[in-house]
């Protein structure tokens, strides 16, 4: 999907919409984590209506582009990204966390289409980006494979090895997002196993790092075209909670769920 | 009635069998991808990485993003072949083994090299003994354990023909060629070797053909005991174990821990539907550092020891 215009009005649009969907599909579930969900909004958003190739009727097309969620647990904006890109209707996203929803609290392919690989588990979805990056070079296709992974998901090792074989491949249609709201579940990256600088660490690795704001579209799209001969990592900058007030870095939002008056306020706030 | 001829003279390392495979499926299909652990001589890939050197995938020494990248390249519309030491396959990267293949459900094939004992001295961390109970339970998984290098050819062309996650679990160590007329494999469906009533023993892999001898040997002692070659543990073929279990008695074989495994899933079976005696023969746990050969012999994966059991399971059944 290319957009001629300026898509930077239908991403806020449409983060908009998701943010909103989601707080209300954890709310209805009384599970989810909804603060990952909100610092990852803008940047999936801006992928999948300002940056990537794909087409909802044909979720197998060879040539797509892919998108893998490492940090499986945000569905809230997984599942309403890909609702919002047209790969199933609404009605489904009423069914998240229900017994044998396709919507389960982690991303199953086989069940949902668009999902390209299931994750849940964290330091997964990185390994496999880097088994399709490899692939499109393999089979002559020209897609490109993002990958988004939390900040403190960087601490399984499996990442590293991911790393070092995209460096050392010049994976160059390879982009890795680190989400980077500085908070795990229950305490900050730093303060729990430090992972700065991060952007010295992906340079050792053979990356190209770009620093961005990962709330603000039009620079996460410029971030996204930066030129590059090697794997691209984007670290952007966000905001746990991002959108409403008493959710914003808060870690205790990493899977709270709101009761009916934090839901109202949210739904005043995010507008 | 089946009986497996004598066996064929001169002893064989499946693996040429595996390389060979792959390179005539890799000569004619350009999605066939080895994805490796610094591991291409203890898979036998060197040939087939001059052959193919875009088709060799070496992410070095390291298991988890060896799995995942597999997952990724079918992802991507490959086919690939992860192979690696078995005890590091399975157990270093077992999460990715059962999230990234076996849950996602992606056509991946995982071949576990050197398997069971086969790294005897090297102790157990190089053993892999464990696999079967880790993979059994995995849904989606097809676990096969070829018994000689026609099945272990088989199972290759089968596993790239197969449209799924596969793991073929191979060996290092020489067998004989199992020579059986008109033989067929049939992924899930167990071979019968040898007929007989009155005992039944279950084998896989390497110990296939300790289970003909022992058979054999039986024989000579008026018992008749059917041999069957179970070669694929998940799913396991419950039709031919329970009649086997129909013989009174049983006992399993097989090169791995006897907790979980080929053994544990018929004893499993049997339990619930009918329970015979079932003698389990393999190894109790971690076993010392020793040879091959010391440790079969120690652990009773031979001629005699299969049939000690098979007296044992004999002596427990039913009157």
């Amino acid at each position: 999907m290319t957009h001629l215009n300026d898509p930077v009005p239908l991403i806020r649009e449409k983060a908009l919409w998701m943010r909103r969907r989601a707080f209300r599909m954890v709310h209805e579930a009384q599970l989810g984590h909804p603060g990952g969900d909100f610092s990852a909004t803008d940047i999936i958003a801006t992928l999948y209506f300002g940056v990537m190739r794909f087409d909802p009727k044909r979720p197998d097309w060879a040539d797509r582009d892919r998108f893998i969620m490492s940090k499986g647990h945000a569905t809230g904006a997984l599942y309403t990204v890909l609702c919002a890109a047209g790969y199933y209707p609404e009605d489904w996203l009423d069914t998240y966390m229900q017994p044998k929803s396709r919507l389960n609290g982690h991303p199953n392919r086989n069940y949902l289409p668009g999902v390209e690989t299931n994750t849940g588990p964290l330091g997964h979805g990185f390994p496999v980006a880097v088994g399709s990056a490899i692939a499109g070079a393999l089979t002559g296709s020209d897609h490109r494979t993002f990958v988004l992974t939390g900040d403190g998901e960087l601490q399984e090792g499996s990442n590293w090895e991911a790393a070092m074989v995209a460096g050392h491949r010049k994976l160059k249609r390879l982009t890795l997002i680190v989400d980077r709201n500085r908070l795990q579940q229950g305490a900050g990256t730093e303060e729990t196993s430090g992972l700065d600088p991060l952007d010295e660490k992906f340079r050792a690795f053979g990356w190209q790092v770009v620093e961005v704001d990962g709330h603000d579209p039009a620079a996460l799209l410029a971030a996204f075209a930066t030129p590059t001969d090697r794997p691209l990592c984007l670290i952007a900058n966000t905001v746990k909670g991002k959108g409403v007030s008493f959710m914003e870095n808060k870690a205790s939002w990493h899977h709270g769920v709101p009761n009916a008056e934090q839901f109202a306020q949210a739904m005043e706030e995010l507008v | 009635m089946v009986q497996a001829a004598p066996k064929a003279a001169g002893l064989h390392d499946c693996r040429e069998a595996w390389v060979t495979t792959l390179e005539a499926l890799a000569a004619t299909d350009p999605r066939i991808v080895a994805v490796v652990n610094d591991s291409v001589g203890s898979s036998k890939l060197g040939g087939f990485q001059k052959k193919f050197p875009d088709q060799l995938i070496n992410v070095g020494i390291a298991e988890q993003v060896m799995v995942g990248v597999g997952a990724g390249l079918a992802n991507g519309g490959c086919i690939p072949f992860v192979s690696a030491a078995s005890c590091f396959l399975t157990g270093r990267s077992l999460e990715q083994v059962k999230a990234d293949i076996a849950y996602a459900n992606f056509n991946v094939k995982l071949v576990g090299q050197s398997s069971g004992v086969a790294y005897g001295e090297l102790g157990p961390t190089h053993h892999s003994i464990e696999d079967f109970a880790w993979l059994r339970p995995l849904t989606n998984l097809t676990v096969i354990v070829p018994a000689d290098p026609w099945e272990t050819a088989e199972a290759v062309k089968w596993a790239a023909a197969h449209e799924g996650p596969v793991y073929i679990r191979l060996s290092r160590m020489p067998v004989p060629e199992i020579v059986v007329p008109g033989r067929t494999f049939q992924p899930g469906k167990a071979q019968v070797l040898r007929e007989g009533g009155d005992v039944a023993i279950i084998a896989c892999g390497t110990t296939v053909h300790l289970a003909l001898d022992a058979a054999r040997a039986l024989a000579g002692e008026g018992i008749a005991a059917r041999v069957l070659n179970m070669h694929t543990i998940n799913p396991l073929d419950d039709e031919a174990v329970l009649a086997a279990a129909r013989t009174g008695a049983i006992v399993t074989v097989e090169e791995a821990s006897v907790r979980g495994g080929l053994g544990g899933a018929v004893a499993e079976l049997t339990s619930a539907h009918d329970p015979v005696p079932v003698e389990r023969v393999g190894f109790p746990g971690f076993v010392p550092t020793g040879s091959v050969d010391w440790l079969f012999t120690e652990y009773g994966l031979s001629q005699d020891g299969i049939a000690a059991a098979a007296r044992r399971a004999l002596a427990r059944k039913r009157k």
